[in-house]
């Protein structure tokens, strides 16, 4: 088990680049779009992660994070930023349930990046017992506050 | 207190030390060190959160179920009399190793628990106290409004939450003794917090983070002034230096058997036998009456009193059998090796470019001593998750996170660090593979300014 194929390069970018980090102000937009938001803490290593969902129409118009923990959970949370802005409620959990089936298979579900695109990259991390609450954490947070959102 | 911690100008007769040649010899003795893990052989280096085991304790506990198993303090046939013989015989050498008789050394699963059994006998005679039972003897435990319990920022969890519930339960308020930027105790602040309100004073006799060993002369002192009971988490001390609860003058002090070569599911409380025996209890069961009636019971003297329901016996035998094998290698001796391999580990680590060191500096003594065989650390830009894994890579287990220590860790500017931590069979050669792998972490996570993989 080579330690590069949980830090795929491309991990290891996100990790620094962090796309989606830090809240805006939120728009006196008169149209008014539902919100969400969620914050989730991973109690053993003290990781957290609050992400902010905006909707309109039923897409999410907009998704924000701020967090701080490790590389793994940094990574994931920038990867779903750019992923899952501009989908339908249908694309966003295909998604969500996709990387999550990846994660939790223990090496056995490879990543497609026709569907996961960047998040393949995590295929690695279902290898990593210890590892799986570190890739979910921003996503779990995402889907509450989809859910919240009303996506 | 020159029997207790290591005295910071230990020097053993020329010969005495245990040496790199001796470790590899008892190595030897530990099945699970000798293997590979992830392609290299393994670097162990958390004794901190957990010891490895020698066969002679593994033997005893499989000797123990093969020869002598039954239900102790019951039963009078003959392997009952065998097994309740081990069990007393364990208690007896397991006290002995601490300084204690036999009657004043209470078994429980963990140290945990061991904290957990003082704050719930005093919540218990608060309660008492409060309906009128138990009398006088009773009464000089019980807490309410007004009183007092001071612990200090640096605790472990276990040694923390019991005392803020015991806190909520009885009315009682909590404070802390606070600590600087590089984690030191403030003594003036504590000589001004400990006083007449103080009922209680907890606090570790090593810490798990910093690598420091506490004042304890001092606050002892300070809490005889104020007449609080004194309780000693001994949690990283039992197994590292010579420890004597009588000459450290402490009423209560609590240890976990797995962190000294035994297995899990045994633990020690030991208490003052007056203490002991005027406390009320606090699980109640079967084995720690003397008379049941269907409206109430009345309690067996200490230790049985707090020893409800079927024991650990195998686990307090092989407890017993690790005590054995730290005496035969010596304490004192055990002690100056990991003030060694202490200030190696130190050296080491704040020798690496974008690492901070946690606890004292190296070379430096905190309160008069040196630090002990652990040092935790901060890695600039890589979280302590990616340290440990890189690490791991190389077969050298650490331990990660924030070492059930979060108000230590948020005081100093963290949430989480990398801890490694040394035992009597650590090698030079595992620190120096530590700090080899140590050294690359900031360029594998391209964290460094020379950066790039």
């Amino acid at each position: 088990m080579s330690l590069d194929s949980l830090y795929q390069q491309v991990i290891l970018e996100h990790s620094k680049e962090r796309h989606g980090s830090g809240f805006e102000a939120r728009p006196a937009d008169a149209e008014s779009p539902a919100h969400g938001e969620s914050h989730q803490l991973n109690p053993v290593c003290g990781d957290e992660v609050t992400v902010r969902v905006e909707a309109r129409d039923g897409t999410i118009a907009s998704l924000r994070w701020e967090g701080h923990g490790c590389s793994i959970s940094m990574a994931s949370a920038s990867v779903l930023h750019d992923l899952a802005e501009g989908t339908t409620a249908e694309e966003f959990h295909e998604l969500v349930d996709a990387f999550r089936d990846m994660v939790r298979s223990r090496g056995k579900v490879l990543g497609d990046p026709d569907v996961l695109g960047d998040a393949a990259a995590f295929e690695g991390v279902s290898r990593y017992v210890a590892r799986v609450k570190c890739a979910m954490i921003a996503w779990v947070a995402a889907e509450d506050a989809a859910r919240q959102a009303g996506v | 207190m020159a029997l207790v911690s290591i005295p910071a100008t230990l020097r053993l007769p020329a010969g005495a030390e245990i040496d790199d040649a001796e470790a590899e010899r008892i190595r030897h003795d530990f099945p699970a060190l000798s293997q590979e893990v992830n392609g290299h052989p393994l670097v162990y280096l958390d004794s901190g959160a957990t010891s490895q085991k020698p066969r002679s304790v593994l033997e005893a506990e499989q000797d123990f179920y093969e020869t002598r198993n039954a239900a102790v303090h019951r039963g009078a046939h003959e392997l009952a009399v065998r097994a309740t013989d081990a069990y007393e015989d364990a208690r007896a050498n397991v006290a002995a190793f601490v300084g204690a008789e036999p009657e004043e050394l209470v078994w429980t699963s963990n140290a945990t628990e061991a904290l957990n059994l003082v704050a719930y006998a005093l919540s218990n005679a608060s309660v008492w106290a409060a309906r009128g039972r138990g009398g006088d003897e009773v009464r000089r435990f019980a807490l309410g409004p007004g009183d007092e319990i001071v612990v200090t920022e640096l605790e472990h969890h276990a040694n923390l939450i019991p005392w803020q519930e015991l806190a909520f339960r009885t009315g009682a308020a909590l404070r802390h003794i606070p600590i600087d930027d590089d984690g030191r105790l403030d003594l003036a602040e504590a000589a001004r917090i400990i006083g007449p309100r103080t009922r209680v004073v907890a606090f570790s006799h090593a810490s798990n983070v910093l690598g420091s060993v506490s004042p304890v002369e001092e606050l002892v002192a300070l809490a005889r002034r104020a007449d609080a009971l004194v309780v000693l988490d001994a949690c990283q001390s039992a197994p590292h230096m010579p420890v004597d609860v009588k000459a450290l003058d402490v009423d209560f002090a609590a240890f976990s058997g797995h962190k000294m070569l035994a297995p899990t599911g045994i633990g020690a409380l030991y208490g003052r036998a007056e203490l002991l025996d005027a406390l009320p209890p606090f699980l109640v069961g079967g084995s720690m009456i003397t008379t049941v009636t269907m409206e109430r019971a009345e309690y067996l003297p200490a230790p049985q009193r707090f020893e409800a329901g079927t024991q650990r016996i195998s686990q307090a035998v092989a407890l017993s059998a690790a005590v054995d094998y730290l005496r035969e290698t010596g304490m004192a001796r055990i002690a100056a090796r990991e003030a060694v391999l202490g200030a190696r580990l130190a050296e080491g680590i704040a020798a690496v470019d974008g690492v901070r060191l946690l606890g004292p500096a190296p070379g430096e003594e905190w309160y008069g001593h040196a630090r002990f065989g652990l040092a935790a650390f901060d890695v600039d830009g890589v979280h302590a998750h990616d340290v440990g894994q890189y690490l791991d890579s190389l077969g050298i287990a650490v331990r990660v996170g924030h070492h059930c220590a979060q108000p230590l860790h948020r005081r100093l500017g963290l949430t989480a660090s990398t801890r490694a931590s040394a035992y009597l069979y650590t090698t030079e050669a595992d620190v120096d593979a530590f700090l080899a792998g140590l050294a690359e972490v900031r360029r594998y996570f391209g964290a460094s300014a020379r950066a790039a993989r």
